[in-house]
């Protein structure tokens, strides 16, 4: 029982891991350029498909797929941030969501015209298969591997925010665009670099997803209210709320469906109103 | 406004004092001619009833949502609750013996004003975010418990078998929709009536000042959540009708009335036709809807492409929809005209 409950609970972080890093570029989208992007899904699926496509046609391991799939996902961010997004910057939040469901929109109807309707297939290398014993208990390979990604990952992001000169720009435009861009910081430059990086690590996550999220054209809908639930839950441009948020999200889903899968989904979007009634700005939101 | 200098003999007092009353409801001719077009249809396509009944029950449902997004402000991503919880309880009523239409819909109407009025406490809290986030979550939350309480709703399946009675005890609902079409005509008219002298009210004025600028509002003494909460249950109930008429007209209930889809679809029907004038749902459901009769009879995925682009290109170019548009090019041909 004990070892079923911390097997759930593992499984639940591994989940709640991938969240984040898909969720983290969103995050930083909405805290920095204070931009609804329902899209932020469409980069995961960029990435998911690039993943499948790369190993299916080319033959390319797995592990050398995934980074591949972070820069085809940051490119196309960057680009869309370039010809699209930045137009919308000073739109109202009616506007944002309207042009993000219509760039959705194309996304799912492109990604269908494609790759037809079905769920795409993704064999992962042979050592990320099966259980791995560690202190006695079985865990998924392929689960630790994801955990341990992403804190390495993590770690790399708060050293990238807290410790270099652009972290630190991208912290005094996230306070306050204008002082910033008085003081001389290109803050158009810090929106696209920290937009592409999103979209990267959504691209990445996604990758890495297809084997537990599914990949599918609906994959941006399908997941939106869960990408968006980390950010409100979380609140915007946390690194700290974010991984909180996406870690709770995640073990309280996977644990719904383990031990009550006639209630499943439900017990994740009753989470979702309360959290937001009891936290309308976020676990660790700026504005209280 | 040009005339300022000139004599006061030249300019007319009456469009001076205009400016600061309420809002002018007298009925426009443009606004006539826009009614007699459903009225028109009825006899010249009789073979289009069923598209356009549907197209009335969507328009209806637009304009609910314009009431909250268009008059007071308030994004909602799940306005399909609502819309649900009418259909739901209007098919539930007639399955389980009381298939008297009337009734049935003022029932359909307050449940889902009471839903509205309830989740109207927790939408409105917090800010933009959030609130969009609340009302997705509570659309989500019923369409699960719809899913997931079959022996009820039906699930997956849906809600079939309900028998509707003859309207006031004398029309019965016909095959060819020409009932169905009028009593969704009917209803829609009256309840139009209702919402526009609602929104050329001080009440409705008050909604556009809160839109506008909401720290401002409690300066000149109107509480703000007060408002909101109000048109939140009365956009609900009105939603509710609308569901009401579709679970009446079709006599089914497809669990997709809740869907995040349907709520999606609705936005874009409403910024399509243009916010903020009640008639712009109107316009938009009729656009849309016929576009989709064509385009996705010819393949679907190109119309959920093309409707995402028109999106974007509705956004970054044409704000105001169709109706904006079109007011546009008329105050450029009045002033190239005087």
């Amino acid at each position: 029982m004990i070892a079923n409950l911390i097997g759930v609970l593992f499984d639940g972080i591994a989940y709640g891991a991938l969240l984040f890093l898909i969720s983290i570029g969103l995050s930083v989208t909405m805290g920095l350029m204070n931009f609804v992007n329902l899209a932020h899904g469409a980069f995961a699926m960029v990435g998911g498909y690039t993943t499948v496509m790369l190993m299916a046609r080319l033959g390319v391991p797995f592990l050398a797929a995934l980074p591949v799939a972070f820069v085809v996902a940051a490119v196309v961010g960057a680009v869309l941030e370039r010809v699209l997004y930045r137009r919308l910057y000073k739109a109202s939040h009616l506007d944002q969501v309207l042009f993000s469901i219509g760039l959705t929109f194309m996304a799912i109807a492109a990604a269908t015209y494609v790759w037809g309707p079905g769920l795409q297939p993704i064999e992962l290398p042979r050592f990320l298969i099966g259980p791995v014993k560690v202190l006695g208990l079985d865990l998924g390979a392929y689960r630790i591997f994801l955990v341990a990604l992403v804190i390495v990952i993590t770690f790399g992001l708060v050293l990238l925010v807290e410790r270099t000169r652009f972290g630190a720009q991208v912290r005094a435009s996230v306070d306050s665009q204008q002082a910033s861009a008085g003081l001389g910081i290109d803050v158009n430059r810090v929106f696209s670099l920290t937009f592409a990086l999103g979209s990267g690590l959504a691209g990445l996550g996604g990758g890495l997803g297809v084997d537990v999220l599914g990949l599918d054209p609906t994959f941006p809908v399908k997941y939106m209210v869960y990408f968006l639930l980390v950010v409100a839950v979380g609140g915007a441009a946390s690194i700290k709320g974010a991984l909180a948020a996406a870690l709770i999200l995640g073990i309280f889903d996977v644990a719904g469906k383990y031990f009550v899968p006639d209630v499943g989904a439900f017990v994740i979007y009753v989470l979702m109103v309360v959290l937001l009634i009891l936290f309308p700005a976020g676990l660790y939101g700026r504005r209280g | 406004m040009t005339a300022g200098s000139a004599p006061p003999v030249v300019a007319p007092p009456r469009a001076t004092v205009a400016v600061h009353r309420l809002p002018q409801d007298r009925w426009r001719a443009p606004e006539i001619v826009f009614w007699s077009i459903p009225v028109a249809v009825f006899f010249a396509l009789p073979g289009y009833l069923v598209l356009g009944s549907q197209i009335l029950i969507v328009g209806l449902f637009a304009v609910s949502l314009d009431l909250i997004l268009g008059y007071a402000g308030i994004v909602s991503l799940g306005h399909a609750a609502y819309f649900g919880v009418g259909a739901y309880t209007a098919g539930l009523l007639a399955l389980h013996g009381w298939g008297e239409p009337l009734s049935g819909l003022v029932i359909a109407g307050v449940t889902a004003a009471a839903v509205g009025w309830v989740a109207g406490f927790l939408v409105l809290r917090g800010e933009d975010l959030t609130r969009l986030m609340v009302t997705l979550g509570i659309a989500l939350v019923l369409y699960e418990a719809a899913n997931k309480a079959s022996s009820i709703t039906g699930g997956v399946d849906g809600l079939s078998g309900m028998t509707m009675w003859k309207i006031l005890g004398m029309f019965k609902f016909d095959i060819a929709g020409r009932v169905a079409y009028l009593y969704s005509l009917v209803v829609l008219f009256l309840l139009f009536l209702v919402l526009r002298r609602l929104v050329n009210s001080p009440f409705g004025l008050s909604l556009r000042g809160v839109r506008e600028k909401r720290k401002r509002m409690p300066a000149l003494g109107a509480s703000v959540r007060e408002r909101e909460i109000a048109i939140f249950t009365v956009s609900a109930g009105v939603a509710g009708v609308a569901g009401a008429l579709l679970a009446q007209t079709t006599q089914f209930v497809a669990l997709d009335v809740l869907a995040f889809s349907r709520s999606a679809e609705l936005l874009i029907i409403l910024v399509l036709g243009g916010t903020g004038r009640l008639y712009g749902g109107l316009v938009g459901a009729a656009v849309y809807m016929v576009a989709q009769d064509i385009l996705a009879g010819i393949n679907p995925v190109y119309w959920q492409f093309w409707i995402g682009a028109l999106l974007v290109v509705i956004v970054l170019f044409a704000r105001g929809g169709i109706l904006g548009g079109l007011e546009g090019i008329y105050a450029r041909v009045r002033r190239s005209g005087a």
